[in-house]
């Protein structure tokens, strides 16, 4: 039954791509499948093939359902194929020395066209999101108890990003409806920032009191930033960006996840990512405090004896 | 010039820290104390987080305490066996308040606890030394002699049991005593970041009356050895020890002092005095500040673990 609705909705399509499609969808329930490929398009479009009439109602709403779905999966496949989003950073590496204070890294890419692109009413709009290595978080606020400010409430932000940075190249809202920005996760309001909440982890509304500070202390580190104009096309394809990581920053992997819009969705996407790392002197002195503990309190205890015994010596008048 | 310090995770300015150093230790020396009272909220005041703050002035406290107990050492001006009996105290002390700052810290409570001890202790003992400096000046100028607290009154405390002959401060009392004041100083020190030197040469001279010849060289040592174990038992539980900005501070520290105790040396030890207790009152005044004030922002944020 599925076979014969399948082969016939998919009939103006080019072989090779109907072909595809027969393989990947060979044995799904359509009811799973719907769900999962209109997440993938983001996008309704027109039924372009009646039901088959020696079919009963039930299985006809399936056939129904199957080439919507079909046409959909048509009709995202050569648009995929048409943009293409190629990205670099002007480094990959970031090397932590004495005289760290922050680095700033250019990305930069293009957007790949061939003859097949469908040309675009508007221009392109690029958001590019870099995450940094992820912490758990402790947020504390002070309330006036007997006369002083103490911490009282907390809450616990639960492997969190440790550094937020959302480029583009307008206004988010200007770029995509609210919908479309919550589910790709475009901006900080956006992006999850789980709690602890008593025995379970779950992300609050955007403006919890909580997460609002929380947002606005890393913000005020530079940790965390949105920049409306962060990204700017030098041509109509090419594009570039400036991140700065500011010397608080941790060490580890940084991602760019770099997302093409047009007309109000995201057309393609690609990854980037770079690594801080601390080198020479402060990686061992770091690494030594927390994999050996004891060996480095006792080594740093020799040295201010050290310390101490050598200026006894240079300043010694008796 | 800038640079990264590893365990407080912060650029600074080396000749800032290494000035602040040379000042403290200026002041140390002038007064002959460790200046863990001064450096600690002076290391808050740039950036460093109370916590490590704490602990690594530890380290340079250790640092200096040792330089003073090298020459006094010299001198023959250190009770061994009096400093062994404080240090048996002194390390449980330290033990305990390492165990207390862990806990405080995990509870979120930990600033709040610095910054009252500060309060408590320096008021309190600021307030003392102004007043008994302003008495001894006031005394001085209407040409009375100065009074001399000459050992000799007993006290509630020469009646304690398990008594010990101490022969060169050429005292006898109980250990009891004597462990309890070790058992302080360690406590406080590890969790303030103070050497205790203020607090203990005066408990030495007027609770235990231990003659002032030997007093200084006594309470540096057991300085050293509780500001070194507190060193190390804060780097091996908390991680908190910074050892590049301890350096830093030790070498302006060392040489600060030794310029100190010159200039002290000019001075007269009454007005001494009264300085030191302005000093530390001030210090104490500025804590209570910032308990009262009401901050400008009400939320903090700290990391409490690193997803690797």
């Amino acid at each position: 039954m599925r076979s014969a609705v399948q082969v016939r909705c998919l009939e103006h399509l080019p072989v090779k791509l109907r072909h595809f499609l027969l393989h990947v969808t060979r044995g799904l329930d359509p009811r799973v499948l719907l769900p999962r490929l209109r997440g993938k398009v983001g996008r309704d479009l027109d039924c372009r093939v009646k039901p088959g009439s020696d079919l009963g109602q039930r299985s006809a709403k399936y056939v129904l359902v199957f080439a919507v779905t079909f046409s959909l999966i048509a009709l995202s496949a050569t648009r995929a194929s048409a943009e293409r989003l190629v990205s670099s950073l002007s480094s990959h590496v970031v090397q932590i020395t004495s005289n760290f204070t922050g680095v700033e890294l250019t990305l930069f890419g293009t957007v790949e066209t061939d003859q097949a692109t469908v040309p675009h009413n508007g221009s392109y709009d690029v958001v590019a999101t870099v995450t940094g290595p992820r912490e758990s978080v402790v947020t504390r606020r002070k309330e006036r108890i007997f006369g002083i400010w103490a911490n009282a409430d907390s809450r616990t932000f639960v492997e969190v990003p440790s550094y937020l940075e959302v480029l583009s190249t307008r206004p988010f809202e200007n770029i995509a409806d609210t919908e479309t920005l919550r589910r790709e996760q475009i901006g900080i309001a956006n992006i999850s920032l789980p709690q602890q909440i008593g025995p379970d982890i779950a992300d609050v509304i955007p403006n919890d009191q909580f997460r609002q500070a929380f947002v606005r202390i890393k913000r005020e580190r530079h940790l965390y930033g949105e920049i409306a104009n962060g990204v700017t096309f030098l041509t109509p394809t090419l594009y570039r960006a400036s991140i700065f990581v500011p010397a608080e920053a941790l060490v580890g992997t940084y991602v760019v996840d770099v997302k093409l819009f047009a007309d109000g969705a995201v057309i393609a996407r690609t990854n980037s990512a770079f690594e801080i790392v601390t080198v020479g002197f402060e990686r061992f002195i770091a690494n030594a405090a927390v994999d050996y503990g004891l060996a480095y309190g006792m080594a740093t205890a020799m040295m201010a004896v050290m310390t101490g015994w050598f200026a006894s010596i240079v300043f010694r008048r008796d | 010039m800038e640079i990264y310090l590893p365990i407080a995770d912060l650029p600074v300015n080396v000749f800032l820290v290494l000035a602040m150093g040379l000042a403290v230790g200026f002041i140390s020396g002038m007064f002959g104390i460790g200046g863990g009272f001064l450096m600690t909220p002076l290391l808050i005041f740039i950036g460093v987080s109370p916590a490590v703050a704490v602990a690594t002035v530890s380290t340079h406290v250790a640092a200096s305490s040792f330089s003073g107990a090298v020459a006094y050492w010299r001198r023959r001006a250190i009770d061994l066996a009096l400093a062994l009996m404080l240090l048996a105290g002194g390390i449980i002390g330290t033990i305990s308040g390492v165990w207390l700052f862990t806990e405080l810290r995990r509870l979120g409570q930990l600033d709040i606890m610095i910054g009252l001890s500060y309060v408590l202790l320096l008021g309190s003992v600021g307030a003392m030394m102004v007043a008994e400096g302003v008495r001894a000046i006031l005394r001085a100028r209407q040409g009375k002699p100065v009074e001399l607290r000459r050992p000799g009154s007993h006290t509630w405390i020469h009646g304690l049991p398990l008594k010990i002959r101490f022969k060169q401060s050429k005292i006898y009392v109980s250990t009891i005593p004597v462990c309890v004041i070790g058992f302080t100083i360690g406590f406080i020190g590890a969790i303030m970041g103070i050497g205790g030197g203020f607090l203990l040469v005066p408990m030495l001279i007027y609770f235990l009356r231990v003659p002032t010849n030997v007093v200084i060289g006594t309470s540096m040592l057991l300085t050293l050895v509780t500001m070194a174990s507190a060193t190390i038992l804060h780097a091996a539980t908390n991680h908190l020890v910074d050892a590049v900005l301890a350096l830093i501070l030790m070498v302006g520290g060392v040489t600060g002092a030794q310029f100190g105790a010159r200039a002290g040396q000019k001075m007269r030890s009454e007005r001494l005095r009264l300085l030191l207790g302005i000093l530390v009152l001030a210090v104490g005044l500025r804590f209570a500040f910032d308990l009262i004030v009401a901050p400008d922002d009400l939320y903090t944020i700290r990391t409490l673990q690193e997803v690797r």
